[in-house]
């Protein structure tokens, strides 16, 4: 590293290399020529994250545009049927939105109360060597890959169902709901657990001063203080099962279908992203932005639930303080 | 009001968490056996060594084998330099201002982003407006995007556990920022950002759903031999023989999850003791 060509820097350069340390800036040597075109260069990574977010927004909306040129606002908010594959096409957004919420509703029926649970015995209850033991196995959950749990949801679960429930098909949205809801128990678990793990101590011990068993405590006391991080947790989690793809669009079937009955096949948006694009449609068909179309209401869905769920997180670091 | 013992409440309540905790790893080891049985039927030299084929005791996954494993490169190689740099300029030199925060708080939503979405990204713009093609190029710079802000979130976190007073000592000795962050802080934080990075990119081999879109092929019976060709790899494979009806491709799915959980895992368990090995070196 050459250190010749030092000089201080003025105060009036706009140079992001300039640092500051907690808020105080201090004089310091600028680098060489190569040091800021290294600093320029790792400004240019971190700009590139925008880009990605103009690129996605950009693509998606581009693509929406020039569908909307071809079928009307009416046809995609108010018909309730999807078949642009077949000659009569219809364009109604309703059954894709409606299979995706019949996945996402049945996966964090599971996940909620399953995540919310062992969260609580996690940072109520268990001793901390159980706590150091469990938390990893329970983060496999969430490494695993989703075409695996596609595989466990339409080689095993759906065929044990079917036992249970005789008249459940072959593909349909309860065992991919299921399935998912498995998967996405970590995540709830562990954002749940560290709201519960911010409630101040003294506001128990307020509780268990004032006669209170442990029980009623955590469901009077720490639970509601705890409230919006929990809500923030459940809110990130509706979105990750919103976006998710894989499983349901192996194991919940791809017939868009306006229908909330989870024993048979339906298709969720995502699946039908998938479905359009393993077949060989050429840019600029209806066909090809259509799954723009439905990426982008995806995206925008997925979006809202991530910024709310970030505001309930806020909110809670707000009341624990 | 009949009213229960708070002492036998509390101890069913304890069951029943234990309970709610267990049955998820009850059936994660139930996956495993049945993944496990059923991959020993396929499992051998000659799964691992062939092409894909219409019959399925034929078929193996080595086009899919050698795409992800040229996928993951080419992810790696774009991400990890990207990443880290934008970790190391938002850590080190970005001032709090305006364009720090938006680029903080896109960096936060990016990652809620459906990886999906990501496809739609990598066809719209890779496959299409930069006319790169179905190919290998695409699906390993649609997948550098995807794992972009967990690699720089990553890094960051392992550049924050690098103590303040150290970089104030190095430049309070005449270093300048970049000498500081090259000979204190990185030496310090690489093992945190090598860790971080490999766990982060290593998601990308178990994804599926974004290289749909990019136009992974299913059916590959030869190697891509430069970045612009077509390209499979193991998720895409298992995908296809996981959608097929007739059962004797349920056996190859099972074997190719074998394979990429045996991967995985690898890959995680290097990364943790790459990282206690470099601990104790720099201690």
């Amino acid at each position: 590293m050459t250190l010749q060509t030092r000089n201080i820097s003025g105060e009036t350069e706009p140079d992001p290399s300039k640092p500051t340390a907690g808020g105080r800036k201090f004089h310091h040597k600028a680098g060489s020529f190569a040091e800021h075109i290294i600093v320029w260069f790792m400004f240019a990574c971190s700009i590139l994250s925008i880009f990605i977010t103009v690129g996605i927004v950009g693509v998606l909306i581009f693509e929406t545009i020039s569908f909307f040129r071809e079928v009307t606002f009416a046809q995609f908010f108010l018909d309730t049927r999807w078949t642009p594959l077949f000659s009569s096409k219809h364009f109604g957004i309703w059954p894709l939105i409606a299979g995706t919420l019949l996945t996402t509703s049945i996966a964090i029926a599971v996940a909620l109360p399953f995540g919310l649970l062992s969260a609580i015995y996690l940072s109520e209850f268990a001793a901390s060597n159980v706590r150091r033991a469990v938390k990893p196995l329970l983060e496999i959950l969430a490494g695993i890959p989703t075409i695996v749990y596609g595989y466990f949801a339409l080689i095993l679960v759906t065929p044990f169902l079917q036992k249970i429930i005789p008249d459940l098909s072959g593909f349909n949205a309860l065992s991919a709901g299921l399935v998912m809801g498995v998967m996405i128990i970590p995540m709830i678990s562990s954002l749940s657990e560290d709201a519960i793990y911010a409630v101040p101590e003294s506001l128990k011990e307020g509780a268990y001063a004032l006669g209170s068993h442990k029980l009623p405590s955590i469901f009077q006391v720490v639970l509601p203080t705890a409230r919006s991080g929990i809500a923030a947790a459940t809110t990130l989690a509706i979105s990750r099962a919103i976006g998710e793809t894989m499983i349901v669009t192996i194991a919940a079937g791809q017939q868009a279908k306006l229908t909330f009955d989870p024993r048979v096949p339906i298709e969720t948006m995502t699946a039908y992203i998938v479905q359009i694009s393993l077949g060989e449609t050429p840019a600029g068909t209806l066909e090809f932005k259509t799954i723009f179309v439905v990426g982008f209401s995806l995206f925008c869905m997925t979006l809202i639930m991530n910024i709310l769920g970030q505001k309930l997180a806020k909110r809670h670091i707000g009341t624990t303080e | 009001m009949i009213r229960i013992n708070p002492k036998i409440s509390e101890k069913l309540f304890v069951a029943l968490c234990v309970t709610v905790i267990a049955l998820p790893l009850i059936l994660l080891i139930v996956l495993i056996g049945d993944v496990a049985i059923k991959a020993s039927e396929r499992i051998s030299w000659h799964f691992l060594t062939s092409f894909p084929s219409m019959k399925a005791e034929e078929a193996g996954i080595y086009s899919a084998l050698v795409g992800s494993f040229y996928i993951i490169v080419l992810t790696g190689a774009v991400s990890l330099p990207v990443g880290v740099g934008a970790a190391i300029y938002l850590e080190e030199y970005a001032k709090k201002n305006l364009l720090t925060n938006l680029i903080e708080i896109n960096i936060a939503n990016l990652a809620g982003v459906p990886s999906i979405i990501y496809g739609l990204l990598g066809l719209g713009i890779f496959v299409h407006m930069l006319n790169l093609g179905r190919s290998l190029l695409a699906g390993g710079l649609t997948l550098a995007l995807l794992v972009l802000p967990i690699v720089i979130m990553a890094s960051r976190e392992a550049l924050r556990t690098v103590p303040p007073s150290l970089r104030e000592a190095s430049l309070a000795l005449g270093a300048t920022r970049w000498e500081t962050i090259r000979q204190v802080v990185l030496p310090m934080a690489i093992p945190g950002i090598l860790t971080g990075s490999i766990l982060s990119i290593s998601r990308a081999i178990g994804e599926t759903a974004p290289l749909i879109p990019v136009g992974a092929v299913a059916y590959m019976a030869f190697l891509p031999d430069s970045l612009r060709d077509p390209f499979t790899v193991l998720p895409i494979q298992i995908f296809n023989w996981v959608s097929r009806p007739q059962e004797e491709f349920t056996l190859n799915a099972a074997a190719g999850i074998a394979v990429l959980l045996v991967v995985l895992l690898t890959i995680n368990a290097g990364a943790i003791v790459l990282r206690d090995r470099y601990q104790k070196r720099t201690r």
